[in-house]
């Protein structure tokens, strides 16, 4: 799979990760493109959260180059730190909302922190990001305790999409969500990169979301990437895991619908 | 990034035509809140409203939410509004804040001040309500707990109790030492000169003595306690019931009260005597070394004074009163561990209000005992 330098947003190359004396991602390259959805699919306990989390900078690395929108992140200071935390936006397994603070303030708080916006802009802005993610004004004068799994994924995603972001990372988005539920977070997840132009980077276990919403999917199994490419591509791998995946049952009848 | 956007236009009659330009995005946040401020008068005064979009090159949510806010301006009054030739990129996105804030904004509940203030007076009687009932539900579930560990004694945890007294009681002992040390010789430095003035420096025996066994040990004690594991107990138990953690036991059947609550309250009960005993030793150690390198009085007077002025009956006072601080420590730590809710604020929140709550009730705790015993001569 050949990508031109210039529409790789995320390039990875031969990255190594691992903890203590286990190696997780062991020398793994991967370019995302600009304005497409890659999912990104693994054993569980596989690796594919720690490569989220290594691209975006939680998880220290062993070897290798990560750059992420032409930037590199070794080395760089707390204030490039910054600049590049304002162009993506990362919606995390569990939501990670601001337990103390109100949905509203929630999404509300990195565009306070980077913005010099009017109370009433910063409000009506929130209030648009919420509506967008398919949550009501009352939903926003919540905590995230009282919310249900699925209004907590919306709201981290207002969140997520509050700056504007270029990137959206998504950890596992519909885990937890019933079908439906899951059916109409993908939808909102489409809608949102079509209209706003953004690329997705997105972990999924969700064969649903693989088959309608991505545009490439890649196999991670034993710390590399060993499939690359449309669904179509994909599934016609030969690599023991990948066909073990998308041959089991739940993965035919998933086939089968789309 | 991009150009500077621009937002031009002009009223002719009851139309307005405006154009905005450039890059209509979250860089150019001020200048953009600076033109549509500066058009909304204009456009308020219109009853229809073209904005042309031609020229915009980049176009964002908040950009595309500013010229939604600028054409509801108008909207509402048979106005029209309505904007034109933006590029087939962008309009999916306005079509989609077109949509958005529809929804009528919640009306805020405004109550005059007194009435405010009558409410706050009236809600804060009533938590002094809750605090009773909660703390008289929590001693209730505990007598209850404990019947039933009598019956089935092979139910106790034996092993979570003994854990906790060798963290409430075992690992407390170096800094309740110290304190209670440093507060018996600060008790006597004051004695010594002060009595000294009236030539009655022999008394500060008596005085240390009194006080130490009788209030100062077990308050010391049960503060510093109050302090050190009843704000761990309530951060425990209020972390377990926020990862559900409590719920799980419940639902296996079990009872949190008898699991988790009834070790932690019985090993305060079992420790802060001891740790009392303890402290009042360092105390008066304390208070006979200062006596001694201070005020010249040798040991051996110290100890021949302290048994003549010191009857068992102010040490039994003093020990009597630890096993009830104990279990109001407990009882009010895991009470409030239990009220804790979803976000990390409570749980601060209940660990300090958990402390707060220890100490005065032990203070009040201390006077009502000092009633009790003056009333039966001890």
């Amino acid at each position: 799979m050949q990508v031109s330098q210039a529409e790789a947003i995320i390039r990875v190359d031969d990255l190594v990760v691992g903890f203590d004396d286990q190696v997780v991602l062991d020398g793994l390259s991967l370019r995302v493109r600009r304005g497409e959805i890659l999912g990104l699919v693994g054993a569980s306990g596989g690796g594919k959260s720690v490569l989220l989390r290594t691209i975006i900078g939680l998880i220290p690395k062993r070897r290798g180059r990560i750059e992420v929108l032409g930037t590199s992140l070794d080395g760089a200071g707390p204030e490039q730190t910054r600049a590049i935390g304002r162009r993506w936006g990362i919606l995390f397994q569990q939501g990670a909302l601001f337990s103390s603070l109100t949905v509203l303030q929630n999404v509300q708080f990195p565009l306070r922190e980077n913005l010099n916006l009017s109370p009433a802009l910063l409000e009506e802005l929130a209030l648009a990001k919420l509506d967008m993610v398919g949550l009501t004004p009352n939903d926003g004068a919540k905590y995230p305790a009282q919310l249900s799994g699925g209004m907590t994924k919306r709201a981290a995603l207002a969140r997520a999409l509050a700056l504007d972001p270029e990137i959206l990372f998504l950890d596992e988005p519909t885990s937890g969500l019933d079908p439906i539920l899951a059916g109409e977070f993908d939808e909102l997840i489409a809608t949102l990169q079509q209209t706003l132009g953004l690329t997705v980077f997105m972990v999924t276990h969700d064969l649903d979301s693989l088959h309608t919403i991505c545009d490439r999917v890649a196999a991670l199994a034993d710390g590399k990437i060993v499939a690359l490419g449309s669904i179509a591509t994909v599934l016609a791998s030969e690599h023991p895991w990948v066909k073990a995946y998308f041959g089991g049952k739940r993965a035919r009848l998933a086939r089968a619908m789309h | 990034m991009g150009s500077q956007p621009s937002l031009s236009g002009t009223i002719a009659g009851e139309r307005a035509e405006f154009t905005a330009a450039g890059s209509w995005t979250i860089e150019h946040v001020d200048v953009l809140q600076r033109l549509v401020e500066a058009a909304a008068p204009t456009v308020s005064r219109a009853r229809a409203l073209t904005i042309n979009a031609a020229a915009i090159e980049e176009l964002d949510t908040l950009g595309a939410w500013l010229l939604e806010r600028l054409m509801r301006t108008t909207d509402g009054r048979g106005s029209e509004a309505g904007l034109v030739d933006l590029s087939d990129r962008y309009r999916g996105l306005f079509d989609k804040i077109h949509e958005v804030n529809r929804a009528p904004a919640a009306v805020p509940v405004v109550t005059s001040r007194p009435v405010a203030v009558l409410e706050n007076v009236g809600r804060a009687a009533l938590d002094v309500r809750t605090d009773l009932v909660v703390f008289l539900e929590m001693l209730a579930a505990l007598a209850i707990a404990i019947l039933r560990v009598l019956r089935h004694p092979q139910t106790f945890r034996l092993t979570s109790a003994v854990y906790h007294v060798f963290r409430v009681g075992w690992q407390a002992v170096p800094i309740i030492l110290l304190i209670t040390f440093l507060i018996g010789a600060i008790i006597a430095q004051q004695g010594i000169f002060h009595f000294r003035k009236f030539g009655a420096e022999s008394y500060v025996v008596d005085m240390v003595g009194i006080l130490v066994l009788r209030e100062l040990g077990v308050l010391i004690v049960s503060i510093m306690v109050a302090g050190r594991s009843g704000s761990a107990y309530t951060a425990e138990l209020g972390s377990m019931k926020m990862r559900e953690e409590i719920d799980a036991l419940r639902t296996m059947g079990f009872d949190p009260v008898e699991i988790l609550i009834l070790p932690r309250v019985l090993a305060l009960v079992i420790a802060l005597p001891i740790l009392a005993f303890v402290g009042a030793m360092a105390a008066l150690y304390g208070g006979g070394l200062v006596a001694w390198l201070y005020g010249g009085m040798s040991p051996e007077v110290f100890v021949a004074r302290l048994r003549e002025v010191v009857s068992v009956t102010h040490f039994e006072v003093g020990m009597i009163k630890a096993p009830f601080m104990a279990l109001v420590i407990g009882v009010i730590a895991c009470s409030e561990g239990l009220r804790v809710t979803g976000s990390a604020e409570s749980l601060g929140h209940q660990t300090t209000v958990s402390v707060v709550k220890s100490i005065f009730l032990v203070i009040v705790l201390d006077g009502l005992f000092a009633v009790f015993f003056a009333s039966i001569g001890m």
